[in-house]
């Protein structure tokens, strides 16, 4: 069997460092180190990735801003009183984004914790669970960020942007992704297959998405169940991002400040709850 | 070695280690320690404890209770310093199948602090002794078994590691692959790397371990190098004596005295003596005729099962 020589097999001997001569590492390189992991990943993707990111928006501008939204206007209910497009926008870049956000929180964390097992290798190093669990949701953020920049973007080439106000809807995305995505993590390190995914998806992302107010107002619900909509995290996102985008937000300032604070409170809780889950999972 | 310098403080010591979860005891209150430089085996039936106490000491798994003490550090404490000095082969490869080989080493350097040129520069080197230098770019999933695990451990040597632990590292692969693994390590050895490791497999213990401790049920129940434990646990030579069947079960004692310890199996009769051909020549002369008759060295295979039982634990 032919032999490779290389410094490895006869270089010098290696001394073992002990006690107080043991190095440590900085967190925030640590941190950082697990966000870099998720930029290797995405190198071999990005390409379909970034093309969906466009394809996405411009499929549901067509279908729901264009054709329906052609034919709301021309009903003349007088319900909204900008072109049905305009409202539509901002609400489906967040909902689009809170979405992508849910699922990059469901799949990836089952698969460091259970079919690559990338965690347990992580783990394996000076990293820290919490620098593990930041690498991942930094990742969730940037990507949200991405996704809501490209949709603001398509929002704009279509002519759908009431305003330049509309790129706040591209942040408004990211903590609502947060909010999300936090929760939904934190719940998935304690799941070992794509059972509990799916129900996520039935029973929770795809009715918000629905009755969250983004394809009508709020306000076509019964009055009876109306007040459900505050217990819609997504309700906060999508009606936040449309307030800012279409300049409303003087109407209600303080129903626009309590958007944040719930979603702000959710995204903080969320997430800590995964560092925390994060760590038990794998200091075990 | 010599009478005069005092033996180096040991790189992992364990007093009174203890693993539990709830009520289970995983490992119960075990001592050991391993030198500087030493390759140091924990063999042991599934469910033994091994893995549980490798976790312990790759500093994953918090101490339930004892001491454990590396590199002069407490793991409850200084988890991710000592994490930094070691190299971990576990027992489920846990490569990244998303991404190419190269980049596998690449990031896992940079968990390490290293640079990105530091990094890529180690993870050719690895390549090289991994001999994995034309699979580079190649993505991980296609690999067969014996070059994961060759990627697996010079992953776990990007950081120049003092120690290496690995858990059941041969487990599936062909006898091609073990060999070229066992190798690998052995130049680790020779650099003064040292290894812990865990396995089933007796040649591989006779192989790689100086010294070595075998756990059943949580505990430590033997210690000392291979050839002392076969010194101690076996004889010299085991004669292996088949009968035609149904002859075996009328025996009645008619073996009694040919050797230091007999043993019977199903489907043979074990004699265990420091002269194996005399045993078969006494069995001969009180008339017995066996089948086939088979005299061999004694192997740590004979010690692990007179400790650990020869009944199946899964």
């Amino acid at each position: 069997m032919a032999v490779a020589q290389t410094s490895l097999g006869a270089g010098p001997p290696i001394a073992p460092l002990t006690g107080d001569r043991v190095p440590r590492q900085s967190s925030v390189r640590n941190a950082l180190a697990a966000y870099e992991h998720q930029f290797l990943l995405y190198r071999r993707t990005w390409r379909g990735s970034i093309f969906g990111s466009f394809a996405q928006p411009v499929l549901f501008l067509v279908a729901m801003g264009i054709g329906l939204g052609g034919f709301v206007d021309q009903s003349g209910s007088g319900a909204i009183d900008v072109p049905y497009i305009e409202f539509l926008a901002p609400a489906l870049l967040v909902s689009t984004v809170m979405q992508g956000s849910s699922f990059e929180a469901t799949f990836p964390v089952l698969g460091g914790f259970h079919w690559n097992r990338r965690y347990h290798a992580m783990y394996a190093t000076p990293l820290s669970p919490y620098a593990i669990a930041f690498g991942q949701i930094a990742w969730i953020a940037t990507r949200a960020t991405m996704v809501g920049a490209i949709f603001c973007a398509v929002i704009v080439a279509f002519g759908a942007a009431g305003s330049p106000a509309i790129v706040f809807a591209i942040p408004v995305g990211t903590l609502t992704a947060l909010a999300f995505a936090g929760p939904i993590a934190a719940y998935m390190t304690t799941q070992h297959d794509t059972t509990a995914f799916n129900s996520i998806w039935r029973f929770g992302i795809t009715p918000l998405f629905l009755f969250s107010g983004t394809f009508f107002p709020i306000e076509q619900l019964p009055e009876q169940i109306r007040w459900i909509a505050w217990l819609l995290p997504l309700w906060h996102g999508v009606d936040l991002a449309r307030a800012l985008s279409l300049g409303t937000v003087g109407d209600a300032p303080l129903v626009q400040l309590a958007h944040v604070v719930i979603l702000t409170t959710m995204s903080v809780v969320g997430v800590y709850a995964m560092f925390v889950m994060y760590r038990r999972q794998l200091a075990k | 070695m010599s009478d005069i310098a005092p033996p180096p403080p040991p790189l992992i010591h364990a007093r009174g280690l203890t693993k539990r979860f709830g009520e289970f005891t995983a490992v119960d209150g075990i001592d050991f320690d391993v030198a500087p430089g030493e390759s140091f085996g924990f063999l042991g039936p599934n469910g033994a404890g091994k893995t549980s106490t490798m976790r312990m000491v790759a500093c994953v798994s918090p101490v339930t209770s004892g001491t454990l003490r590396i590199l002069d550090l407490e793991p409850n404490a200084d988890g991710a310093r000592i994490r930094g000095q070691l190299g971990v082969v576990p027992q489920q490869d846990t490569l990244d199948t998303e991404l190419s080989v190269k980049d596998n080493l690449v990031i896992y350097g940079r968990y390490f602090g290293l640079s990105r040129k530091e990094a890529a520069r180690r993870g050719d080197e690895l390549l090289e002794f991994a001999q994995l230098t034309e699979r580079a770019n190649d993505k991980v999933e296609p690999l067969s078994g014996g070059m994961k695990r060759r990627l697996t451990i010079a992953r776990a040597l990007i950081n120049e590691p003092s120690i290496l632990l690995l858990d059941e590292p041969t487990t599936g692969l062909d006898p091609q692959a073990r060999h070229l693994l066992w190798e690998r390590l052995y130049r680790l050895k020779q650099r003064g790397v040292t290894l812990v490791l865990t396995t089933h497999y007796m040649d591989e213990a006779e192989q790689l371990c100086d010294r070595l401790v075998v756990m059943d049920k949580a505990r430590i129940v033997a210690e000392g190098s291979p050839r002392t434990l076969i010194e101690q646990y076996s004889t010299r030579e085991v004669t292996e004596l088949r009968f035609p069947v149904g002859v075996q079960e009328t025996l009645d004692g008619q073996l009694d005295g040919v050797g230091d310890r007999i043993e019977y199996l199903p489907d043979r009769v074990l004699v265990y003596s420091d002269d194996g051909e005399a045993a078969a020549a006494a069995a001969h002369d009180r008339g017995l005729q066996p089948e086939t008759v088979l005299v061999r060295r004694s192997s740590l295979e004979d010690v692990f099962l007179r400790l650990t039982g020869r009944s199946l634990v899964d």
